[in-house]
């Protein structure tokens, strides 16, 4: 599908008022809320358009899939250094960027938005309009392609995207200890403040694992400071914590995703959890009930997003939300993109 | 007296509020001195509350407001409006609070950028983003800006160093944006407001992100006989697999005019000379800079030199930063340019700006910060004569012309400001602008914050590019013109 007939399709919606959905390879369609309307589906969208690796920029079509960027990436000896999870082989590289979920290395690295250098959209009046632009430094305008980063398709149609992309360290191991949650905080905190190449850092319940990455030396010299054993097959672990697949996420019931500064000290929730991102990002199963979960989260500074099988999120506070509102109008003034998909009152 | 500035007066202590010619004289300009204009007031809050009556007194007065941090901006977006009200934010100058264990600093954005890192040596820590201007220069304008500095392709510019701000909205009300975790629910507003220059809010709170000081970092400098040679040497360096804290170019005129000012002991006879800063563990920056210095060789140089000592590694970052300075002793005046090309462009665009250098009888020193392709050619003129002025701005304008032809932009790190309000023009259409407009209205309905600048109306566009007409096309051609 090319950008006139995705046009043609927008402004179709408009002349009917009616709403649509847009659809790509499905793999993020249990976030947020649910949404009804006509598909846009953005499948056929796709191609990478231009990557130069000695640039350290991709460019490419939404609809590509995120399969397909990271194998031209790793043939070049690079990544995309926010760790993306695709949560199915559908995963598109705009669902990515729309979505903005970042893995295990979004502390160290950077997340999603913070790689985004710019894009091509279609807006709410059927305009294809194009931000930010394939350089790494660009202050020419607001920065409406960090913005489209997490905003889940409601404010336009992501066409294009351009994205700084980062050499793969030469060498990664992962060292884990058996230690309980309280205990993991400290350890997995001690990385943010000294300089050690560390570009990972969980607690799983039972261990902490820390990944170290570099060149060789650097991994080396820092395998020799941080104790534990060498967590064997540390790829698929760090692969299944991306993906959602330890047998941690194989529970019933809502998955609860908590954020909170990363030395945050154990909530009091009872429950089963993990804590990814050095402990800035703590994921939950719980019996107790959503409020005290958004409560408990909100001492502490943080917010709870319900990512799987709930609804339940920390809402925006009214004089953020009535900014959402405007913003959203001023991309989307019919209310056609994903209407209610952030949320229901958006 | 204006009935406005009396009631400023009753809302803050009397000397908050300036309004006396020679009062205003020192903020009648920022660091683009080309530009000046007196506002009708100064008022410098103490308070964020004072912020908010202000602001709400001049919404009701239907008053524009422009805030100022330390004035040392490149592009006049903190420029006064001769019927506006300058905020200046120089009284908020507390660090609030340094979390250690969280890894960040909230400060007020009058703290210099400097401070920060200054407040946070003592636990190892540091703030990434390091503009030139970083012992002057405050974290509010950075945020404004969405400052650079020599460490960005590493570190990232100020958007991916902060974590929350406090604003004041110019219906007086005071919103968090962002947080103190690593995401926030809703839509990316920390991105939208950074680099926004002043137009969506006044910045009153910044949290920003500190980071580990690395064990150690090292310099290697190297010499060419060919500008175009240094930049295949960059490439080939970050194909390598590297990425170095620093990576900056710099040729002949620049070389020589730093070395004279600064003695730096760089080569005054290369065409170009690269630094490049390797930063990390002992072990890491060891082995960086073996295969920095065999890529260097590889790939032509003439000379490398590894900065023997700190001291060394210092003087040779000193003749850098003073490359601004220094030109300006060689000269009477000179104008910075801020564009942004691909790095494979740059053989290119050095040549045509070689070409034009000759055309307009303007030498030009290039200062290229080369890891993310953001280009300073520094057009030296006379102000004195007559026309110069007029003819440097107007290379200037070609150059950000032949940066956006290239796949780049117009500015990288500088901002549009009033300076460079025409080039939005070539770099975006209708539906670019039109959505900035929208955004602005959304943020600030009355339009009074800072208006006028970073964002041309399409008017304004559709007069620049009636005096503009490339290849006989005219763009904007559906508007009415005059």
């Amino acid at each position: 599908m090319d950008d006139i007939s995705l046009q043609q399709q927008v402004l179709n919606a408009l002349e009917n008022k009616a709403p649509l959905r847009i659809a790509s390879g499905g793999s993020k369609a249990f976030l947020g809320q649910h949404v009804t309307g006509t598909p846009v589906d953005l499948q056929t969208h796709t191609g990478i358009i231009e990557y130069d690796p000695r640039e350290l920029v991709l460019t490419a079509r939404s609809g590509t899939k995120l399969s397909e960027v990271e194998k031209a990436l790793a043939d070049a000896g690079q990544m995309l250094a926010f760790e993306p999870p695709h949560f199915g082989a559908g995963a598109t590289l705009g669902g990515t960027i729309s979505t903005g979920l970042s893995g295990p290395r979004r502390p160290y690295s950077g997340s999603a938005r913070d790689f985004v250098l710019g894009c091509k959209m279609l807006n709410g009046r059927g305009e294809i309009a194009s931000f930010g632009g394939q350089v790494m430094k660009n202050v020419a305008g607001y920065d409406v392609s960090r913005l489209l980063a997490g905003s889940h398709g409601t404010l336009g149609i992501l066409l294009e995207i351009s994205l700084k992309v980062l050499p793969i360290p030469a060498s990664s191991i992962t060292v884990s200890r058996e230690c309980s949650q309280e205990d993991a905080i400290p350890i997995m905190n001690e990385f943010l403040s000294k300089p050690y190449p560390v570009d990972g850092a969980c607690h799983d319940g039972e261990r902490v694992h820390v990944r170290i990455s570099g060149s060789e030396q650097a991994v080396k010299e820092a395998r020799n400071k941080i104790p534990g054993e060498i967590l064997p097959d540390a790829e698929l672990f760090w692969h299944g914590l991306r993906e959602q697949t330890l047998p941690f996420f194989n529970r019933p019931g809502t998955l609860y995703r908590i954020a909170v500064k990363p030395a945050t000290r154990p909530l009091h929730l009872d429950g089963h959890w993990l804590l990814d991102w050095g402990g800035a990002q703590r994921w939950l199963y719980s019996e107790e009930d959503a409020a005290t979960i958004r409560h408990q989260a909100g001492l502490a500074g943080g917010h709870v997003t319900a990512f799987r099988n709930g609804s339940n999120s920390t809402p925006l506070p009214p004089s953020l939300l009535a900014l959402h509102r405007r913003l959203k109008a001023s991309f989307d003034p019919e209310d056609i993109f994903n209407r209610g998909h952030l949320f229901a009152t958006l | 007296m204006n009935p406005l500035i009396s009631e400023l007066k009753s809302l803050l202590p009397a000397e908050s509020v300036l309004h006396d010619r020679e009062d205003l004289r020192p903020f009648e300009c920022d660091g683009l001195s080309v530009y000046r204009q007196l506002p009708m007031a100064v008022v410098l809050p103490g308070t964020v509350e004072e912020v908010q009556k202000v602001v709400r007194l001049c919404r009701a007065h239907n008053v524009p407001v422009v805030a100022r941090g330390a004035g040392t901006g490149l592009s006049g977006g903190a420029l006064p409006l001769e019927n506006g009200v300058l905020l200046s934010l120089a009284k908020f100058k507390r660090i609030i609070d340094i979390d250690v264990e969280n890894a960040m600093a909230t400060v007020e954005p009058g703290v210099r950028n400097l401070a920060i890192s200054e407040a946070a040596a003592r636990f190892g820590l540091y703030y990434a983003p390091d503009p030139s201007s970083q012992i002057a220069c405050t974290i509010g304008g950075n945020v404004a800006e969405n400052s650079g500095g020599v460490h960005c392709l590493k570190y990232g510019l100020t958007v991916h160093n902060i974590l929350m701000l406090k604003i004041v909205t110019m219906e007086g009300e005071l919103l968090t944006i962002g947080s103190q975790t690593l995401d926030t629910p809703g839509y990316d507003l920390l991105a939208l407001m950074t680099g926004s220059e002043g137009l969506l809010g006044i910045i009153v709170e910044v949290t920003v992100k500190l980071l580990p000081k690395p064990e150690r970092a090292q310099v290697v400098l190297a010499a060419f006989d060919d500008v175009a040679r240094a930049g295949e040497a960059v490439g080939a360096i970050i194909s390598a697999g590297i990425i170095p804290a620093g990576l900056e170019m710099m040729d002949r005129l620049a070389i020589q005019a730093a070395e004279d000012f600064a003695h730096a002991g760089y080569p005054r006879d290369a065409e170009a000379i690269l630094l490049c800063e390797l930063d990390g563990t002992h072990a890491e920056v060891s082995e960086y800079i073996m295969e920095v210095r065999k890529i260097l060789t590889d790939n032509g140089a003439t000379e490398v030199r590894t900065a023997k000592d700190e001291a060394e590694r210092q003087l040779f970052w000193k003749g850098r930063k003073s490359a601004f300075p220094a030109v300006g002793r060689i000269s009477p005046d000179y104008y910075c340019m801020d564009g942004t090309i691909p790095r494979s462009q740059l053989p290119r665009v050095l040549r045509q700006i070689s070409d034009w250098s000759a055309e307009y009888g303007l030498p030009v020193a290039n200062v290229f910060h080369a890891g993310d392709g953001n280009l300073h050619p520094l057009i030296l003129f006379d102000g004195n004569k007559p026309g110069e002025l007029e003819r440097t701005e107007e290379f200037g304008s070609r150059i950000l012309d032949l940066c956006v032809e290239v796949g780049g932009t117009i500015t990288g790190e500088h901002g549009v400001g009033v300076e460079k309000i025409d080039q939005m023009c070539t770099q975006f259409k209708g539906p670019e602008l039109n959505q900035f407009h929208a955004i602005k209205a959304a943020f600030d309905p009355s339009g009074l914050l800072n208006p006028g600048k970073a964002v041309p109306t399409l008017h304004r566009c559709a007069e620049f590019g009636a005096m503009h007409v490339h290849h006989g096309r005219l763009p904007h051609a559906g508007l009415e013109r005059f």
